[in-house]
């Protein structure tokens, strides 16, 4: 990046060339993504200030304790769970990018699916989540948690949790659609067809955004 | 843009440190989260003080860490050109603005609130009751815990 800009500082707004060194599609993902970015941050900037403006707030880890299975009594363990699942989907995703750069078709299907897959996991323990939830008594508008030093709640903290995770799980849903028409337009050869996988890139930066999102949601939420 | 397109394919096979810096990277992701649950649940059952809030401040600062290893390694942007970087990163620098206006803004409310309006000071003291004391008016209670604002 560094001797590029170096050798010729101005080559890149000289015209005939992309003044960013991308490609159209990848420009346009980089802003729809900022964004989605303002998106997401006003979403969790309004539950900040909400908190801030309120007396008591339930305590995370009475909320979020139980695990399939297991039953109730588990701190932060399903949503470790759920957070190293979607980091080792990135993982795959980029695995995956990287071998459409050396026009690896069979790598490029390989990690697709393993990305799928943990999209699909990811999706499925937040619908555990929610529905064990809903019967704990907590859905947009009600709230059986009592603060963390016993006092009367308000929903807001259900309403938030439920509007920022089920926005954010809407994200990783059109993320697991894209990656199957990407990996259905890999099997169909489309790719090698144009000689270059830059499309698997912009999925890929997509579903970089997901993952990037769960890690404030899960600090926002769930820890702090 | 079919111009720009095979440019861009000639840049893009010299940037990057390919598998061994995705694998890299992963482990720096994985380790940064083991960090933030230990420090959560060190934090378990503290009462609020200083050294709570500090903990808090440390997974915020794990927090943006792990985002600077996405957005740069993951998503490719500390190898992409410095026009792109500047392009994304400064209008996100509005979040510096919307952060603290907005948490001042809540903080003041709450205050304001506390100060001038007893009934919800009053609201903020009540215990939410358990089931086995559920009779008459502490039964209502219990059944739709109003919202305190």
């Amino acid at each position: 990046m560094s001797t590029t800009t170096a050798t010729a500082p101005t080559k890149y707004w000289s015209g005939g060339k992309s003044p960013f060194n991308v490609e159209y599609g990848k420009l346009m993902m980089w802003y729809f993504l900022m964004s989605d970015a303002f998106t997401f941050g006003a979403f969790l900037i309004s539950y900040g200030t909400t908190r801030f403006a309120t007396t008591g707030w339930p305590d995370p880890n009475k909320v979020f304790q139980s695990f399939p299975g297991l039953g109730a009594g588990y701190p932060l363990l399903f949503v470790s769970l759920m957070t190293f699942i979607l980091i080792i989907s990135s993982v795959t995703m980029v695995l995956a990018v990287h071998a459409g750069h050396n026009m690896d078709k069979k790598g490029v299907v390989k990690y697709l699916i393993w990305t799928i897959i943990g999209g699909l996991a990811f999706l499925s323990c937040q619908a555990w989540e929610w529905t064990h939830l809903f019967h704990e008594g907590a859905w947009w508008g009600r709230n059986r948690f009592p603060n963390a030093n016993g006092t009367i709640s308000t929903t807001n903290f259900a309403n938030f949790f439920f509007t920022i995770t089920g926005f954010h799980g809407f994200h990783v849903f059109s993320g697991v659609i894209i990656n199957v028409v990407m990996l259905i337009m890999t099997l169909m050869d489309k790719f090698e067809q144009r000689g270059h996988y830059l499309m698997i890139e912009k999925a890929g930066l997509y579903w970089h955004f997901v993952d990037l999102v769960w890690v404030f949601v899960f600090t926002c939420f769930y820890l702090i | 843009m079919e111009h720009s397109t095979s440019a861009v394919l000639h840049q893009d096979h010299n940037v990057g440190g390919g598998t061994k810096e995705i694998w890299k990277v992963t482990i720096i992701l994985s380790v940064l989260t083991i960090v933030e649950l230990g420090l959560g649940f060190w934090m378990m059952g503290m009462p609020d003080g200083g050294l709570r809030y500090s903990i808090k401040g440390a997974i915020i600062i794990l927090m943006l860490a792990k985002a600077f290893y996405i957005v740069g390694y993951f998503m490719h942007l500390k190898h992409e050109i410095r026009n792109l970087i500047m392009t994304v990163v400064v209008p996100l620098l509005l979040f510096v603005w919307f952060i603290i206006a907005f948490l001042y803004e809540g903080n003041s409310y709450h205050n304001l609130k506390n100060e001038y309006d007893p009934y919800y000071k009053e609201k903020g003291t009540m215990q939410m009751e358990k089931k086995e004391h559920g009779e008459g008016e502490h039964k209502e209670e219990e059944k739709k815990p109003e919202p305190l604002h």
